[in-house]
C-alpha cells in the first residue's frame, strides 16, 4: 500500500498498464509535456516518450474517432476529453462508432479502448465545464461506464478498464482529484461491476458515486450520532452494474436514497430506483427517494453553484425524512 | 507506372461484378427482397477498383453507406455479401449489418458506415496503427464530396497531416451530397484543393477513368507506405442512381444525366483493353457473363441461408 491522491492512483494504473503492455498508449489536448488540464498523465510523456504520449489538436472527434481505430486494429487507445462537458463534440465517435462497430459487424470485431475525462461541480467553473452526464453513457448500449471514488477504486477500475476489450468511460470527479489514499501498489485490478459497501449500516441503504460517496460518509457519520445507521452503496460502475449488491442492501435495510449529481431527470437514479421498484418491491417499507441535482443548468457564482449540487445538508435532511 | 494485361482485367472483372451486383440489387430492392436502406455505387466502379488495385490485404479501408463497391474491389466475396443483403445468418455480419454497414473485418475493412463522414477518423486511427507498429500497411479513407463538409474531414485531414500518418483521404465526388448538388454545398469546385489547407498534396481526376484512379492513389498510397504522410485524392464521377433506391433523383437534371450515362466507365475501359489487345469482344462479353452467373449463384445462396435466431439479438453487444 502506497499513500497517494485520486490523480496520482489513476496515472499509476495508466502507468503500470503501459508499462505491462506496449500496445497501450495515451493521446488527448495538453496530456504530454503540460501532463494534462488537471495534471493527471503529469510525468507519462517523461516515462514513456513521444509515441506513446501524444498531444493532439484541439479536436475531439478525431481524438476519440481515431481511438476507435486503432483499437479496432490491434491498440488499446486511453483517450482523454478533457472535460465530460466536450463530449459533445465527439458523441457520434462514441454513440454510432465505438459503440456499434463490434455489433453491426456480427461480433467480427472489438473496440478494446478508455475514454477518461473529468466531470462534476464545485469549482466554478459554470455551465459548460461543470457537469456529470454519466446516464448520457449508460443509455447506449455497447459501451460500459465507470466512476470511481476513491484513489484505490481509481487505481483498480482504471487497470480494469484498460484490460477490457470494450469502449469504457471512465469519470474522474474533479473535487476527487486531490483526495488522498491507501493504494496497492503495482498490478491492482478491480473488477467492473462489482459494488462496494463503503460504509455498513442496517437502517437505510444510500446508493451514490463518484464526489457524492464523499458526502453521503459525512452525512452518515452525523446521522450515525441521532442513532440513523447508514448503509453506503457504491456502484463503482454504472454499466455494467452490480445489481444483485443494490437488492441485498436493501432486502437488509428496507430504504433506499439515492444520490447524484446528474440532474434529477433522466438521471441514472432513476434508472435504480426502477430497478429496485421492479425486482425489490417486497423490500421496501418506504417510497423510494431521489437526491439530486435541480433541472437546471449550472451556474457560476458560489453561493447559486453551492445551491446546486446535493450537499450533505440535502442527505441528512433527506434520510431523516424516512424517520 | 503501365498497367499489364492481367492487372487491367482483373480490374474490368472487378467493374463488372459490382456492376452486376449493383444492378442486381435494383431488382431485388424492387421486388422486396432486400429490406432496408440500400445505396448503389452504379456508375462509380472505377474508383474503388482503381484505388484497391494498389492495397494488399494488411492495409486498411473505411467504407461507406455506399460500400458494396469497396467489399468487392477490397476482395469480398458476392455471396457472403448477398447474405447480407438479405439479413442472413451467413453474411459478413451475421445479417446484423445489412447494406449499410456490409464489411469484411478480416480484409482490413473498419467498417461500412451509416454516418457521412465517420470513416476518416477510424482510418486515421487505423493508420496511426500502422505507423505505431511501423508494419508497412497503410489506410485508405472512402468518403463523398458531402463527407467533405463535415468537421471530421477537417480534424482527420488536420491530424493525420500534423502527424504524418500513413493514410489516403479518397473524395468519391459524385456530385451529390443526397439531393443537394456539389455548387450548393460547397464553394469550390476541386475538394483537393483543400489540401493545401493542411499542408498536404490534393490531386483531381476522371474517376471515371480507372487508369487514372488508378494512377493517382497508387502514387498516394506509395507516398503514404514510405513514410511522407497523407494525400487527399479526389475522383470526379457521378451518382447514376437516387441517393437510396427509393429515391427517383428529381433533382438531377437529366441533360446531365445522360452525359454522365455516356462517360460509363465500364465501355471505356473495354476499348482501352480491346485496343491494347488484351482481350477480344467474345472474350469481355464472357467475363461479364461468368459475373453474371456468379450473381446468380449468390443469390440462390442468400435465399436458402437461414435467417438468424431471434435470439441473436443479443450476442455481439459486448467482447469477453
Amino acid at each position: 500500500m502506497k499513500q497517494m491522491t485520486y490523480a496520482e492512483a489513476i496515472r499509476d494504473g495508466m502507468r503500470v498498464a503501459m508499462q505491462n503492455d506496449p500496445n497501450v498508449y495515451l493521446q488527448g489536448e495538453d496530456v504530454a509535456q503540460f501532463g494534462g488540464c488537471f495534471g493527471v498523465t503529469a510525468g507519462l510523456y517523461d516515462e514513456f516518450g513521444p509515441k506513446r504520449v501524444m498531444n493532439t489538436p484541439i479536436s475531439e472527434a478525431v481524438i476519440v474517432g481515431s481511438a476507435v481505430g486503432a483499437a479496432l486494429t490491434g491498440l488499446r487507445p486511453i483517450a482523454e476529453i478533457m472535460f465530460v462537458d466536450f463530449m459533445g463534440c465527439c458523441m457520434d465517435e462514441l454513440f454510432n462508432q465505438a459503440a456499434k462497430l463490434r455489433y453491426m459487424n456480427g461480433g467480427k470485431c472489438q473496440v478494446p479502448m478508455v475514454l477518461r475525462t473529468p466531470c462534476g461541480a464545485g469549482q466554478g467553473a459554470a455551465a459548460q465545464h461543470s457537469q456529470s452526464v454519466e446516464s448520457w453513457f449508460t443509455h447506449i448500449p455497447g459501451i460500459k461506464t465507470v466512476m470511481p471514488s476513491t484513489p484505490a477504486d481509481a487505481k483498480g477500475l482504471m487497470m480494469a478498464a484498460i484490460k477490457d476489450n470494450n469502449p469504457v468511460m471512465y469519470i474522474e470527479h474533479k473535487q476527487l482529484l486531490t483526495v488522498p489514499g491507501d493504494v496497492p501498489e503495482g498490478e491492482y485490478v478491480v473488477p467492473l461491476g462489482k459494488a462496494d459497501i463503503k460504509r455498513e449500516g442496517s437502517d437505510i441503504t444510500i446508493v451514490a458515486w463518484a464526489w457524492m460517496i464523499q458526502k453521503a460518509l459525512a452525512a452518515a457519520e452525523e446521522l450515525a450520532k441521532k442513532g440513523i445507521n447508514a448503509e453506503i452503496l457504491d456502484p463503482r460502475t454504472l454499466v455494467p452494474l452490480d445489481k444483485d449488491a443494490i437488492l441485498k442492501s436493501v432486502a437488509k435495510t428496507g430504504k433506499l436514497l439515492i444520490v447524484h449529481e446528474e440532474v434529477k431527470t433522466s438521471g441514472f437514479g432513476g434508472e435504480i430506483a426502477a430497478i429496485v421498484g421492479e425486482e425489490g418491491f417486497d423490500y421496501l417499507d418506504a417510497p423510494i427517494k431521489r437526491l439530486a441535482a435541480p433541472d437546471t443548468p449550472i451556474p457560476f457564482a458560489p453561493v447559486l453553484e453551492n445551491a446546486f449540487i446535493p450537499s450533505e445538508e440535502k442527505i441528512i435532511k433527506a434520510v431523516e425524512g424516512f424517520f | 507506372m503501365d498497367l499489364n494485361k492481367e492487372q487491367l482485367l482483373d480490374m474490368y472483372k472487378k467493374m463488372v461484378t459490382i456492376r452486376a451486383f449493383e444492378s442486381k440489387a435494383v431488382e431485388l430492392f424492387a421486388a422486396g427482397q432486400i429490406p432496408g436502406f440500400v445505396h448503389l455505387y452504379l456508375g462509380e466502379e472505377a474508383i474503388a477498383t482503381g484505388v484497391c488495385a494498389s492495397l494488399e490485404k494488411k492495409d486498411y479501408i473505411a467504407s461507406t453507406h455506399r460500400g458494396h463497391g469497396h467489399l468487392i474491389a477490397k476482395g469480398g466475396d458476392i455471396k457472403i455479401m448477398m447474405a447480407e443483403l438479405f439479413g442472413r445468418t451467413t453474411g459478413y455480419c451475421k445479417g446484423k449489418g445489412g447494406s449499410m454497414h456490409i464489411a469484411d473485418v478480416d480484409l482490413g475493412i473498419l467498417g461500412a458506415n451509416g454516418i457521412v463522414g465517420a470513416g476518416m477518423p477510424l482510418a486515421t486511427g487505423a493508420a496511426f496503427t500502422c505507423k505505431y507498429k511501423d508494419n508497412g500497411a497503410v489506410a485508405v479513407a472512402f468518403f463523398g464530396d458531402g463527407a467533405s463538409d463535415r468537421a471530421t474531414f477537417h480534424e482527420s485531414l488536420n491530424l493525420a497531416s500534423t502527424w504524418k500518418l500513413p493514410i489516403v483521404f479518397l473524395c468519391e465526388n459524385n456530385g451529390w451530397a443526397i439531393s443537394n448538388s456539389q455548387e450548393n454545398h460547397q464553394n469550390v469546385t476541386d475538394i483537393s484543393d483543400r489540401a493545401s489547407g493542411y499542408g498536404i498534396p490534393g490531386v483531381s481526376v476522371d474517376g471515371n477513368d480507372v487508369v487514372a484512379v488508378y494512377e493517382a492513389a497508387a502514387a498516394a498510397i506509395d507516398r503514404a507506405r514510405k513514410g511522407d504522410g497523407p494525400t487527399l485524392v479526389e475522383c470526379k464521377s457521378w451518382r447514376w442512381r437516387g441517393h437510396f433506391e427509393g429515391d427517383p433523383g428529381a433533382y438531377k437534371d437529366p441533360k446531365d444525366q445522360e452525359e454522365w450515362l455516356a462517360k460509363d466507365p465500364i465501355p471505356r475501359l473495354e476499348k482501352n483493353l480491346l485496343k491494347l489487345k488484351y482481350a477480344t469482344q467474345a472474350e469481355l462479353d464472357d467475363i461479364k457473363a461468368a459475373a453474371d452467373a456468379e450473381l446468380e449463384a449468390a443469390i440462390k445462396f442468400a435465399e436458402s441461408s437461414p435467417v438468424p435466431d431471434p435470439s441473436e439479438l443479443f450476442t455481439d453487444v459486448y467482447a469477453d
